[in-house]
């Protein structure tokens, strides 16, 4: 077994290039602060087609859409057989997918829904959807390229894929499974957007703004998940699909505890104000305090240094996923990211891990660091082995250990 | 000298009317119907307990329908509780209030008088008046046939003449002499007679007779009243391939603004000719019955996604900012509207985008204008909250008139329409024509205002109120 995500990774930063951070809009702990793209502002919304068409510099080669798979349960195949025949496998809900489409040379993409066509990934029984791949080609369209990707789902199967061929040495410690087919398997459990109290309303009431083409969700101040599309009008479509995309559950139990977001309040300075111009420029920092305050929620994520992983390679774009260094002590988000050449973010979506899903990604880097060796890793950590032990299996992994070695353990259960 | 009481008097009041002007108890963009009800009866509970007096004049402040019948519900109920100089006056409040109400609300409050077992002297004296009133005895008694009954038994009235063969007989006259009674019984064993009959009794009756609905809907037309054209309008376009005439001229602002933003921005714009001579017509009658006259003001329209409403109100903030913006026009010796986002053809406006009601207001001040109006949930959020406090502060520095926040959503929350700052008025509004009326309570409420003035302002309206029954009358009719 040969599958292992983030093998072939390069430094890289997560930068908001090209998009603005507007002000917050709070509704109950949900707070949702809208990311615009610049290139829009310059065509204010007029009418009825407000943002429809775009701006006429404004490039539309690369545009997304949503395919849904009304609430199928996937199994996708990522080991290179096929989804019904034996090899890998990730299993999880899908409810829908996000289709790629663009050009290399610049020019609009051809029309959105005109070529779709039945999918040719067919369901094996009602509730069961086979898939090849998470990112898989379609059939474009003249110059336009098309792919069909699962959104997060992405992110985590490279998550899960972390390391995912266990040890390269036989250290005595590791059970039979674990040298012969690596975590295999390797869970992560999550929640349903729709799922999280508080998410279903705030998503209803938030108002979209005119060149708006992401948005950042705060659950309890605390950042939950970024989504960025590179078209508004892409994005008025893909508001709703936030309710069913995947949250932490530790993001469940902010929701649950704090049922109100933190009142916050930007205030407008009226002192020496004598002209309209004065009270312009007051709003205007008023303004740019939002924006300050939107990038100090999100300073866990943007800033931050990530490893990355080239998925795809669209010519002037790159599909590209990331995960961050592994710390338990901050907020960690894994994600997937399109890349315009020069830099300018078209796509984003980010998933906020849970502490102990954190805490599971930081052993396994630190055992692949010391070569899967208990011990080295112990007198690295400057603890026991038996300790070191008890925190693997705490965090899950007691399944890669030989059931001799827990049973030694000093407080283990007799039987 | 104000006492600490007359201020809290004055203050509760002033958030009821607010309250009763804008609270349908129907579910709004960011609230539930559950919330809204829970709300608003608790105010009503409140007033009545502690104001009551002043609870009753509020039937004399235009207060919308729902709010009324609540009152008069209220009243009725408890009537042992008035003190006996105020009972005259409140009887006739209640007498007059009741006559105002549109027929199917009046039948609906007697029904629910009756499952609420009120049955003291006075609503039975209140109920007989009412059922007896000439002129509409016939038509609601088969209009309303069941609430009619149930009213009237429960409060004792005697079924005169033909109405006891009606009710208590079961209809079996072999001829009636009231020509609407005969057309009622021959409806039900002739097709024919069904269409001489008012086009909500006569539906029913088609239905017993199987009907087709394309030939029902042709051959009743005649009979239909304006609002029942303007309600079947999609009806009759799915069924017969095209929409009923009616005269959109007659309809008020607020509702002709709800049906211009039914249409596709499309059909709107096909018929703009149409539509805009209607609007002028409608704003302009708006104007000669409330006798408005402004000098140059400024209004700021909140055209957000939450202007769309909810399913109970469909886009009904929206209407009634782009009803304001017809009206002020009609009213206004100068007058511009700016919008929350750019909007260079009022017709085809949609509830789109984020609140950002500071742009706007800016403009609307560089303008100068000697009044602004903004429209508005009070929800403003790009950038959140700052609304009130630009006003604050641009009203301290003199660079802004006398600016009035008239908001069509009541937030149950904050038991009130959600204001945008302590420093800016805030009043509930139903419809673009009280605008006159809220900007009065509007000044009240933050001008120097002391409770004798808000009392000498009820009394005033009271009084004309009591007496005006014609202007009203033209008031109520569509």
């Amino acid at each position: 077994m040969t599958r292992e995500s983030f093998r072939h990774t390069t430094q890289s930063r997560l930068e908001l290039a090209g998009l603005q951070i507007g002000a917050p809009q709070t509704m109950g702990t949900v707070r949702m602060v809208p990311l615009v793209r610049d290139r829009f502002l310059a065509v204010p919304g007029t009418g009825a087609g407000a943002g429809a068409g775009g701006a006429d510099n404004a490039p539309q080669d690369l545009r997304i859409a949503a395919r849904d798979y009304r609430g199928a349960y996937a199994v996708v195949e990522v080991g290179g057989g096929t989804p019904d025949g034996p090899g890998l496998k990730y299993m999880s809900f899908v409810p829908h997918g996000f289709i790629v489409s663009y050009t290399e040379d610049g020019s609009p993409v051809a029309a959105q829904g005109a070529s779709f066509g039945p999918a040719e990934e067919t369901r094996k029984r009602p509730f069961v959807r086979l898939m090849h791949r998470m990112v898989h080609r379609e059939d474009g369209e003249g110059a336009t390229a098309r792919f069909r990707m699962l959104p997060l789902h992405l992110a985590m199967e490279g998550f899960l894929a972390l390391h995912f061929n266990g040890p390269n040495l036989l250290w005595s410690q590791y059970s039979e499974t674990a040298l012969r087919s690596g975590l295999d398997p390797r869970v992560e459990r999550s929640i349903r957007g729709a799922w999280l109290p508080g998410l279903e309303e705030a998503v209803r009431t938030f108002e979209i703004l005119h060149a708006q083409v992401g948005v950042m969700v705060f659950v309890a101040d605390a950042l939950a998940a970024a989504f960025v599309v590179p078209h508004p009008d892409d994005y008025r479509r893909l508001h709703r699909t936030l309710l069913d995309d995947i949250f932490g559950e530790l993001l469940l139990h902010y929701a649950i505890l704090y049922p109100d977001a933190a009142p916050v309040h930007a205030p407008l300075d009226g002192a020496g104000v004598k002209t309209l111009r004065d009270l312009q420029l007051r709003v205007a920092r008023v303004r740019a305090d939002w924006r300050t305050y939107g990038e100090l929620l999100s300073a866990g994520l943007f800033g931050r240094a990530v490893m990355v992983e080239q998925v795809r390679d669209m010519g002037p774009f790159r599909l590209e996923r990331f995960v961050p260094t592994f710390d338990p002590s901050v907020e960690c988000h894994i994600g997937e990211r399109i890349v315009r050449d020069d830099g300018s973010l078209e796509y984003l979506k980010t998933y906020r891990l849970s502490a102990i899903q954190v805490k599971r990604a930081y052993l396994l880097q630190q055992l692949a660091a010391a070569q899967w060796s208990l011990d080295g890793l112990a007198q690295t950590l400057g603890c026991k082995v038996a300790e070191l032990i008890v925190r693997l299996t705490n965090a899950g992994f007691g399944y890669l250990l030989k059931p001799t070695v827990l049973h030694a353990l000093p407080n283990a259960p007799r039987r | 000298m104000t006492t600490a009481h007359e201020r809290v008097a004055r203050e509760d009041l002033l958030t009821f009317v607010s309250a009763c002007f804008a609270c349908t108890g129907q579910r709004e963009f960011y609230s539930d119907s559950r919330g809204q009800g829970v709300s608003i009866r608790f105010l009503h509970d409140y007033v009545l307990g502690n104001y009551r007096p002043l609870y009753a004049r509020m039937l004399a402040c235009g207060i919308n329908d729902y709010n009324q019948a609540e009152i008069l519900y209220r009243l009725l109920a408890s009537g042992k509780d008035v003190a006996p100089a105020d009972r005259a006056e409140e009887g006739a409040l209640i007498h007059r209030g009741l006559e105002r109400l549109p027929t199917q609300r009046a039948m609906r409050l007697l029904a629910r008088l009756a499952e609420g077992r009120v049955n003291n002297r006075r609503t039975r004296a209140i109920v007989r008046r009412y059922l007896a009133s000439s002129g509409e005895r016939e038509l609601r008694a088969i209009k309303y046939r069941h609430n009619f009954r149930v009213a009237a038994a429960h409060a004792h009235v005697p079924f005169d003449g033909e109405l006891a063969s009606l009710f208590v007989k079961g209809w079996r006259e072999k001829v009636y002499q009231t020509p609407l009674f005969e057309s009622f019984r021959r409806a039900h064993f002739a097709q024919d007679a069904i269409y001489e009959l008012p086009y909500s009794i006569a539906e029913g009756l088609a239905r017993k007779h199987k009907v087709p609905r394309d030939v029902f809907l042709r051959r009743i037309e005649p009979r239909m009243t304006n609002l029942e054209k303007l309600r079947l309008q999609e009806t009759t376009r799915e069924v017969l391939g095209t929409a009923v005439d009616f005269d959109p001229a007659r309809l008020s602002p607020t509702r002709l603004a709800s049906y211009v933003l039914s249409l596709a921005p499309r059909e709107r714009c096909d018929r703009r000719t149409a539509l805009t001579a209607a609007v002028e017509a409608s704003a302009a009658r708006a104007v000669r019955r409330t006798h408005a006259r402004f000098g140059r003001v400024a209004c700021v329209l909140d055209r957000s996604w939450s202007a769309s409403g909810s399913s109970e109100k469909r886009r009904r903030p929206l209407a009634v900012a782009l009803a304001t913006s017809w009206f002020v026009r009609a009213a206004a010796v100068e007058a511009r509207m700016f919008w929350t986002s750019p909007t260079p053809d009022e017709l085809v406006v949609d509830a789109v985008g984020q609140t950002d009601l500071v742009t706007p207001l800016l403009e609307a001040m560089a303008w100068q204008p000697d009044l602004v109006i903004i429209v508005s949930d009070g929800f403003d959020n790009d950038p959140p909250g700052t609304a009130g406090e630009l006003v604050a502060v641009a009203r301290a520095h003199r660079l802004c008139p006398f600016t009035l926040h008239v908001n069509p959503v009541f937030d149950d929350i904050s038991l009130g329409p959600k204001p945008l700052g302590a420093a800016l008025p805030t009043m509930g509004i139903r419809d673009a024509e009280d605008l006159p009326t809220a900007i009065a309570f509007g000044e009240l409420a933050y001008g120097d205002g002391s409770f004798t003035r808000l009392t000498d302002v009820l009394d005033a309206r009271v009084a004309r109120f009591l007496a005006d029954r014609r202007a009203d009358r033209q008031a109520a009719a569509p």
